[in-house]
C-alpha cells in the first residue's frame, strides 16, 4: 500500500517536471555589476546565484521570477576588495548571506522589451525596483537580459567610512543575462 | 648665457624632480595601507601624478631636442662625459618607463586610469592576473633602478658643486648665477 502510494508520488513528480519552466543554463548566465571608484568604472560579478523564471509571452500577468544571489560569491576584481565587501560594513555575508529578488509584476514596454517590478532584499532591507529587460526567444533557449541601477546606500552597502560617495559612487549598475533552456510562448 | 640651461628647462627639471619625489613616497606609503576610501583616493592621486610626470617628461624631451644643453666644462674627462650622458639618457627613459609600467599594471589589475577623474585613458592590456603580477614587479624594479640613478645623479651634481667647484650644478639651479668658470 505504502509502496503504491510512493510510486504514485514519484510518478506525479516526474509528470510534473516537464510542465515546469525550462531549467537555467548557468554556464551562459551571469549577474555582473559596475561600480565607480573615483569615477573609474570597475566591473564585478557574482559567481553563485539561482534563478527561477516562469515567463509567458502571451500571459505576462502569470509571469514571475525569483532570483537569489550568494553574496559571498562576489568577485569585485581584486582580492583585497573581495575580502572587504564581505565584511560588516558592506554585505555582512555572515548575517545576510543572500540577496533576493522576487517579481511582483511584468509589463511590456516595447517590441521584445519588458519591465519587471519586484522586491529586492539585501541586508534585511527590502525595496521595490524596476528592471527593464529584453527577451531573445531562440529555438531551444530563451535569454533574458537587462539591468537596473542599485543605490547601494539604500541597502546600507558600504557603511561607516564607506558611506561617503566621493570615492565609491552610490549608483551601481547591475546587469543580468539569464539563459533558460527551451523557448517561451 | 650658453653655460646655463634655459629657464624652461630648469623649471621642468625641478618640477618633474619634485613630482617624482612626492609620487615615489606616496607609492611606498599607500601600497601597505588597509583598504579604505582614503587608500582608493591616494591610488587615484598617485596615478594622476604619474600621468602628469609622463606628459611633462615628453614636453621636456621635446624641449631638450630643440634647445641643446649647455656644454660641459672642458676640465671634465671623457669617461665622465660618457657617464653623464648615459645617466641622463637613462633618467629620461626611466621617467617614461616607470609611469608606463604603472599604467599597464593598473589596466592588467582591472582598474582603468581616469586622469583627474575626467579623462579615461584606454586600457592597452586586458585584465590578467599573471600580467598584473609581472607589471607590478616591473613598476617596482624600474622604480628601484630610477632611485639608484637619481642617487648617482645627485651625488655627481654635489661632487661638481662642492668638490670640483664648477658650474655644472649652478647651470641647472634657479636664482643662482653661474660663476662663469668653465
Amino acid at each position: 500500500m505504502n509502496v503504491i502510494r510512493l510510486a504514485l508520488c514519484v510518478a506525479a513528480l516526474v509528470l510534473a517536471l516537464p510542465a515546469q519552466a525550462g531549467s537555467i543554463d548557468y554556464d551562459s548566465s551571469e549577474i555582473t555589476f559596475v561600480s565607480r571608484q573615483m569615477n573609474v568604472p570597475v566591473e564585478g560579478r557574482f559567481r553563485s546565484f539561482t534563478a527561477e523564471i516562469d515567463f509567458h509571452l502571451a500571459d505576462l500577468a502569470r509571469s514571475k521570477a525569483r532570483i537569489e544571489v550568494g553574496l559571498a560569491s562576489v568577485d569585485t576584481g581584486s582580492d583585497e576588495a573581495d575580502t572587504e565587501v564581505k565584511r560588516r560594513n558592506w554585505f555582512n555575508v555572515l548575517a545576510f548571506p543572500a540577496a533576493q529578488f522576487v517579481s511582483t509584476g511584468v509589463k511590456q514596454v516595447g517590441p521584445a522589451r519588458y519591465e519587471a517590478r519586484g522586491e529586492l532584499s539585501i541586508k534585511g532591507i527590502t525595496r521595490e525596483i524596476t528592471a527593464p529587460f529584453t527577451v531573445t526567444n531562440g529555438a531551444n533557449f530563451t535569454v533574458f537580459e537587462g539591468g537596473f541601477t542599485l543605490y547601494r546606500l539604500q541597502f546600507k552597502i558600504g557603511e561607516g567610512v564607506w558611506s561617503e560617495t566621493d570615492t565609491v559612487a552610490n549608483e551601481v549598475q547591475v546587469r543580468f543575462r539569464i539563459t533558460q533552456t527551451g523557448g517561451v510562448n | 648665457m650658453n653655460n646655463r640651461y634655459t629657464a624652461v628647462a630648469i623649471a621642468l627639471h625641478w618640477l618633474i624632480a619634485l613630482a617624482i619625489l612626492c609620487n615615489f613616497a606616496l607609492g611606498l606609503y599607500m601600497a601597505d595601507l588597509p583598504i579604505s576610501p582614503a587608500k582608493l583616493r591616494l591610488y587615484s592621486y598617485h596615478k594622476w601624478i604619474g600621468v602628469t610626470i609622463f606628459l611633462l617628461v615628453l614636453i621636456r624631451i621635446a624641449w631638450r631636442l630643440t634647445h641643446p644643453a649647455p656644454t660641459l666644462p672642458a676640465s671634465i674627462p671623457a669617461w665622465q662625459r660618457i657617464a653623464a650622458g648615459a645617466s641622463h639618457t637613462g633618467l629620461y627613459l626611466l621617467t617614461l618607463a616607470v609611469p608606463l609600467a604603472g599604467w599597464l599594471f593598473s589596466s592588467a589589475s582591472g582598474f582603468q586610469t581616469v586622469y583627474l577623474g575626467l579623462m579615461p585613458i584606454p586600457d592597452l592590456v586586458d585584465k590578467d592576473r599573471a600580467a598584473a603580477d609581472a607589471l607590478k614587479a616591473a613598476h617596482w624594479y624600474l622604480n628601484l633602478t630610477m632611485a639608484a640613478v637619481v642617487a648617482l645623479h645627485v651625488a655627481a651634481a654635489l661632487k661638481h658643486h662642492f668638490h670640483d667647484r664648477d658650474d655644472v650644478l649652478a647651470r641647472m639651479l634657479p636664482l643662482i648665477r653661474p660663476k662663469g668658470k668653465t
